[in-house]
């Protein structure tokens, strides 16, 4: 049989890598109900980790959370494999409480794995795909039917969700020596980006990096500072309920003037410098020589020792991140006190990789003229686990409404961090990799962690992907929440001695006038738990009518999230009011086939950059850059127009 | 339909019609009108139906009267932006209006922004067909409009100084955003000390600012003007001349109000309140003892006085009472030479030396710089460029007490530094109750917002881009 025509099997999605991204995407189609094929380069490798061994940390955590709001994996598995925990920004109002936690990464990887291997309609294989199948479809739009194997054969599909990570004409860098390849000594894959440039569709070529890896046995822990993880057992996932877990702890370390000497004296042979790397790094992200560069007056920075997993002697020199010639890597850690005799077991190296502008892919992350093909991850232009997976959890999702023929599914950004990640990639693109900040999110109040199932289950549950056990388990944790409120409110104290001595009790003060429970949770330090002492006080010394109603007894989650929504009541109002403005313009969709040189009155650039961008509403339009608010009214007013005109035609 | 927050406007062009309306729109509009709107009746605007106009009165929270009025009520969706309408009509001219849309805001409402009625109008569906293809070119040309504005004389210092602010509260913004986002880099905690000092500064240059919005009110109410010299020396002409500028004339409408209405004219964006036009246009051809007591009377209640000589014929003794009145004055004065289109018989050195003798005579000269001289000609439309460029120097320099290189010239900027100054109070008071420093970054963020909208500077990713290049931040 020829090259090309023998097909080895049929599907309704097929998912192009094993990655964060693409494990979530292949679980989402799958569990939805879709046929679905995942390819991976490596069986070994699914879910690969290669770079930090950390999952969550500011927005990061946020993302996990609602792509396990929405029915995803990655909140489960962290929970499942992670071997510290740590909630970050206490300190902060809630809305930045943030978890991070290390994984054992091999764990972490073989829990994916094997998860991806026992869920129904999901198969996984290990393929090379070099090129997109693509027929003729309506409106000058092409569709896809399939893919092509290196070995020859064919898979054909009707969906298809690219999710290539660092893998295209992946090339690893290490001072001088460069070579083609995928990170940790994979494969690249080095013939799909010339399809996917057949197809039309537009590349980038972006870099990152990672630091060495040393071995444990080889540190000085005396010279460095102890990180433990918390105390307290906490978890991703809406539907863990781990409350105790080992905890190991990362290292805390410092670079010094001598470590600055050795790499601004061997500048000249960073790849960053001296021209080997052409690809854009990401600014959070640089690498220590680029550190050094940018911030000379800086005196030291810190470093992380992080343990890569349970079996293995590797630790990851977390904020080492390099692609100096090796003796030089070896020679600047070696001034870094407790590192004065590490052995490196890997070397940092830089990876340079093609992929994509996203602003060709809709909100839904299928491609404009590309029908059926969508993209999802680090080859969308983004940096992280996160990032990938939540991406890929909505690819997933939209590739599978669309086999079903049902609506897709958009977040907003007033919504979720996954509405405004993918908001801020289709709408204004990214000039190096994306990585979400909490500040990216304007409405930051309403997107909590602690409120991503409150925010998202329900959005799952339409699409399928919300099983029955975290539905009953989400219903009741609000039914519990509204209780609780209503009883606050219903719940009215009279001042009188009785009751301020239940109050002083509490540390609450008095009161002089008629107050709900649910007014006095506004004060400082107050918690549901205390509500509760002063309402039993109250109760026993017989102060309140008697036909007041019970206090609900909370879990710790659905407390914490009622004392959120009293104590800062004010906030969130004020941020949903904003939303509401904002929700106006979101809630007019432009057409699909809008041709921008037909509305009159738009200045060129704004026509130019609309035609480009093909936005999604008029909310989207007024976010492009170059899109004056006069313009955004002028397309307001030619919607109505047309509204009007085909009203009249009928 | 969605009724959105209430939003005010002046909806009359300025100066135009001795009605002006303030026009309110949006979820609470009744409530807003309701506290700052008393009727003659007694009763609550709530109880009235719609389409009923309302005599009564409008009142500042001290109990001041402004203004005699009509509340007109329009309720969801029966008005032109389908939400509820309320409809402030005034009689009083250009100030009092200011005062009631002032008192609106306070009240609640927020300043429209340019066009939002007519957009709220499309959101609701409210406009026909052709309306809509009109109105496309309308918002263009408007915007136009407001560019031009915004890049004329103001916008210069002004803009400096917001930017400055803005520079301040960003450095602040990203700083906590930093912690916030890279708990773990090692950014050094945010200095709540250096925090409340920050906002305590821009909050005070913000009321100093605000500050300019009373002292120099000469930009938002206009400069009170008098136009002085003897009958037949061109007061009417250049009454006229100044008028035909601004193209809208204002009229005494009978009965729609009690006192006589000034006129006004925009000379080159200063608002001229030009002080008894009616005498000015009487006495420039008949009664000559009446022509200088109104003049007089004129020039003692103005902040500036342009005196006219007819340059085509020699001073007379009258000619030496005006300018006496002008050199007595110690406001700011103008001379003008009229007639220039004639033969000179009269020169700006003879009006020097006049001036001279009449500061010698009256003993005042107490060091003020000369006032200018400018030889002007309606007829050949001479010197009038001349006059409005002394004019704005008046406004944008000398006068102007306590000002300095900015000034806040309408309502619109003094309402949006209000709101800036309004989210700053929120910030440092967020910051007295620990609630958080990410708390105090969005107060900040929404002032640092405002204040970028007064010079048109859109949200960007200023702030992450902030945040990067200050913070050393990686893994």
């Amino acid at each position: 049989m020829p090259t090309g025509t023998f097909v080895a099997g049929d599907y309704d999605v097929i998912v192009i890598g094993a990655g964060h991204a693409g494990c979530e995407a292949a679980l989402a189609a799958a569990r939805i109900g879709c046929r679905t094929l995942l390819a991976t380069l490596s069986m070994d490798n699914i879910a690969l980790m290669p770079c930090n061994p950390s999952v969550g940390g500011p927005a990061k955590g946020h993302l996990v959370r609602e792509l396990d709001a929405l029915g995803g994996e990655m909140g489960v598995n962290a929970d499942k494999t992670c071997i510290q925990f740590r909630m970050l920004n206490t300190g902060k109002g809630p809305a930045v409480h943030a978890l991070r936690a290390q994984a054992d990464k091999k764990l972490y990887q073989f829990t994916m794995k094997e998860t991806c291997e026992n869920t129904p309609n999901l198969d996984v294989k290990q393929i090379l795909i070099t090129d997109l199948l693509l027929e003729d479809s309506a409106e000058s739009r092409k569709k896809v039917t399939g893919v092509v194997v290196e070995t020859g054969e064919i898979y054909t599909a009707r969906a298809i969700v690219m999710a290539t990570g660092t893998y295209l004409r992946g090339r690893i860098i290490i001072g001088e020596h460069t070579y083609t390849g995928g990170p940790n000594g994979q494969r690249a894959a080095m013939s799909f980006s010339q399809s996917l440039k057949e197809a039309g569709v537009r590349l980038m070529r972006f870099k990152t990096g990672t630091p060495a890896r040393v071995d444990a046995r080889t540190l000085d822990y005396d010279k460095m500072e102890l990180q433990p993880g918390d105390t307290e057992a906490r978890n991703f996932s809406f539907m863990s309920d781990i409350t105790t877990r080992e905890q190991h702890p990362c290292y805390l370390t410092y670079t010094n003037e001598a470590t600055h000497k050795i790499l601004r004296d061997n500048m000249d042979r960073a790849p960053m410098a001296n021209g080997i790397i052409e690809g854009v790094g990401p600014r959070y992200c640089p690498a220590i020589e680029t550190k050094i560069l940018r911030f000379p007056d800086k005196k030291r920075h810190q470093l992380f020792l992080e343990p890569e997993g349970l079996h293995t002697n590797e630790m990851y020199v977390q904020g080492m991140s390099t692609s100096m010639p090796m003796d030089v890597q070896i020679a600047f850690l070696h001034t870094i006190p407790g590192l004065e005799h590490a052995h490196v077991m890997r070397a940092g190296y830089a990876i340079e990789y093609d992929c994509i502008d996203p602003t060709q892919l809709k909100a839904t992350l299928e491609f404009k003229n590309i029908r059926g093909f969508f993209s999802a991850g680090q080859s969308n232009g983004t940096s992280g686990y996160e990032e990938a997976a939540a991406q890929g959890i909505m690819a997933g999702i939209n590739a599978a409404m669309l086999i079903k023929g049902e609506e897709p599914l958009v977040l907003k950004r007033s919504e979720g961090y996954i509405g405004v990640l993918i908001d801020d990639l289709v709408t204004k693109g990214t000039h190096e990799p994306y990585r979400m900040m909490t500040s990216r999110a304007e409405y930051r109040l309403l997107l909590r962690q602690d409120n991503a199932d409150a925010r998202l289950t329900p959005l799952g549950r339409r699409v399928g992907l919300v099983s029955d056990a975290r539905w009953q388990r989400f219903t009741s944790k609000q039914q519990h929440i509204r209780e609780a409120l209503g009883a606050l409110q219903a719940i009215t104290l009279t001042p009188g001695e009785k009751v301020n001595e239940a109050l002083r009790a509490a540390g609450w003060g008095d009161i002089h006038t008629v107050t709900t429970l649910y007014d006095l949770m506004r004060r400082p330090g107050a918690t549901y738990v205390r509500a509760i002492a002063v309402y039993d006080a109250c109760r026993a010394a017989a102060v309140v009518p008697e036909t007041s109603p019970e206090l609900p007894l909370l879990t710790g989650e659905e407390a914490e999230e009622v004392e959120i929504t009293i104590r800062y009541e004010g906030y969130i109002a004020k941020q949903r009011e904003q939303v509401e403005r904002m929700e106006r313009l979101e809630s007019q969709l432009l057409p699909e086939d809008i041709d921008y040189a037909d509305v009159p009155s738009l200045r060129d650039e704004a026509r130019e950059k609309l035609a480009d961008i093909r936005p999604r509403s008029v909310g989207q339009a007024g976010r492009i850059s170059g899109v004056s608010p006069a313009d955004v009214s002028v397309l307001l007013v030619y919607l109505e127009q047309q509204r009007r005109q085909s009203k009249g035609d009928e | 339909m969605q009724q959105g927050d209430t939003i005010a406007a002046i909806a009359t062009p300025p100066g135009e019609g001795g009605i002006g309306i303030v026009r309110l729109s949006g979820r609470t509009a009744l409530e807003v009108a309701e506290r700052v709107f008393c009727a003659a009746s007694g009763r609550e605007l709530a109880s009235y139906d719609n389409y009923r106009a309302v005599y009564g009165h409008i009142v500042t929270e001290a109990g001041e009267t402004i203004d005699e009025a009509l509340a007109l009520i329009m309720r969801a969706p029966h008005s032109y932006t389908c939400e509820d309408v309320v409809e402030l009509q005034c009689h009083g001219g250009p100030m009092p209006l200011r005062r009631t849309l002032g008192l609106c805001l306070a009240a609640g409402a927020r300043m429209a922004e340019s066009g939002e009625f007519t957009k709220r109008a499309f959101l609701n569906g409210r406009l026909d067909l052709a309306q809509a293809a009109s109105v496309m070119d309308v918002i263009s040309a408007r915007t136009n409009r407001a560019l031009r504005l915004a890049s004329g004389h103001l916008a210069g210092h002004f803009s400096e100084r917001i930017r400055g602010l803005r520079g301040r509260l960003l450095e602040q913004i990203s700083h906590i955003e930093a912690t916030i986002d890279f708990p773990e880099d090692g950014v050094e905690d945010v200095v709540e000390d250096e925090l409340r000092q920050t906002l305590a500064a821009v909050r005070q240059e913000i009321a100093a600012m605000l500050a300019t919005a009373h002292t120099g009110r000469i930009l938002r109410e206009g400069l009170e003007t008098a136009i002085i010299g003897r009958p037949n020396v061109g007061k009417s002409s250049l009454l006229n001349a100044l008028l035909r500028e601004e193209r809208a004339i204002v009229t005494d409408i009978p009965g729609t109000t009690r006192d006589a209405i000034a006129e006004y004219a925009d000379v080159s964006g200063v608002p001229l309140h030009i002080i008894d036009t009616a005498g000015i246009r009487e006495t420039d051809d008949v009664v000559e003892r009446l022509g200088v007591e109104r003049s007089r009377a004129a020039a003692e209640q103005a902040a500036l006085v342009l005196a006219l000589f007819d340059g085509s014929s020699p001073l007379t003794a009258e000619d030496s009472t005006i300018m006496e009145l002008a050199a007595r004055a110690g406001q700011n004065v103008i001379l003008l030479l009229t007639k220039a289109d004639l033969p000179a018989v009269t020169t700006p050195d003879d009006l020097r030396r006049a001036l001279a003798d009449t500061v010698q005579m009256d003993d005042a000269a107490d060091g003020a710089s000369a006032p200018a001289i400018i030889r002007i000609s309606t007829a050949a439309d001479t010197g009038l460029d001349e006059l409005a460029a002394a004019i704005k120097d008046i406004a944008y320099t000398g006068a102007a007490e306590g000002a300095e290189d900015y000034f806040v010239s309408d309502e619109r900027q003094a309402a949006i530094l209000r709101a800036a100054d309004r989210e700053l109070a929120a910030a440092e008071d967020t910051l007295v109750q620990g609630i958080g420093l990410d708390f105090v970054s969005i107060d900040i963020r929404s002032g640092w917002e405002s204040l970028g909208e007064l010079i048109g500077e859109t949200i960007g990713d200023d702030i992450i881009d902030d945040i990067f290049s200050r913070f050393c931040i990686g893994k």
